[in-house]
């Protein structure tokens, strides 16, 4: 019995502190991001599936609403993971050329766990979504 | 690695946004949780008529066998280059036209 109770008491001392470490990691990748600028939470859409059976392929669509044009476009989107081991998943540069802020891609997710887009724009201004994805089987196997 | 495939029109009305698609059969090995060698792509980039159009930047999170879909504004024909670069330094590259019709 005093086994058992030293074992849970173990458990939730080490849960918090690895969660800990991991959201430092991510807090330092969006400040890289951000430089200083304070996101706007309008105009970029993530959509991905609320429930993924497969962490290994999840896919996923970001929209920015924008024209497209030389004066008014989309440089860069980032993909920031909050609870995979490394949370810079991937960074998208666009053009005025794609002549739509569109694309689309899979990601890999370890866990359910929140997922971060950044659009940042031409006129120095980047923008900020989110969303939840629970994770049936983790997609960190390799 | 089988060679990369590119879903692109032949042909394109002047102005038209065309959507891309690609695909890469590569294992994309981290390394993070597994005692294999890390094997991974670093980059892919897309030019149109040699401008820069479209590229991804690949970090752990980027899945197995990556795929995009990505649109390019066709003004005039136009001739793609799409270039897949392995972190040790080899490269992939296919190549795509669009005419105007």
């Amino acid at each position: 019995m005093k086994g058992a109770t030293a074992v849970v008491t173990l458990s939730l001392v080490t849960i918090p502190a690895a969660r800990a470490e991991t959201g430092a990691g991510v807090d330092a990748s969006v400040e890289g991001i951000l430089n200083g600028r304070t996101p706007s939470e309008t105009g970029l859409t993530l959509d991905m599936p609320s429930v993924a059976d497969n962490g290994a392929q999840v896919p996923l669509t970001i929209t920015v609403d924008s024209p497209m044009t030389d004066d008014d476009h989309v440089t860069a989107i980032h993909i920031i993971a909050t609870d995979n081991p490394v949370p810079e998943i991937g960074t998208f540069h666009l053009t005025p050329r794609s002549g739509k802020a569109e694309v689309f891609t899979r990601i890999r997710a370890a866990d359910s766990q929140q997922i971060l887009v950044f659009a940042e724009l031409s006129g120095g201004d980047v923008l900020q979504a989110a969303a939840e994805v629970i994770v049936s089987i983790g997609g960190c196997t390799t | 690695m089988s060679t990369p495939r590119v879903l692109i029109p032949d042909t394109a009305a002047a102005g038209e946004v065309i959507q891309i698609r690609t695909l890469i059969d590569h294992p994309m090995i981290t390394a993070v949780s597994s005692d294999l060698p890390r094997d991974m792509l670093d980059r892919f980039e897309v030019t149109m008529n040699g401008e820069p159009l479209f590229a991804y930047d690949f970090y752990n999170g980027s899945a197995e066998n990556p795929t995009f879909t990505f649109f390019a504004r066709i003004d005039a024909a136009a001739d793609f280059v799409f270039v897949w670069t392995h972190e040790d330094g080899e490269t992939f590259t296919v190549e795509r036209s669009v005419a105007i019709g």
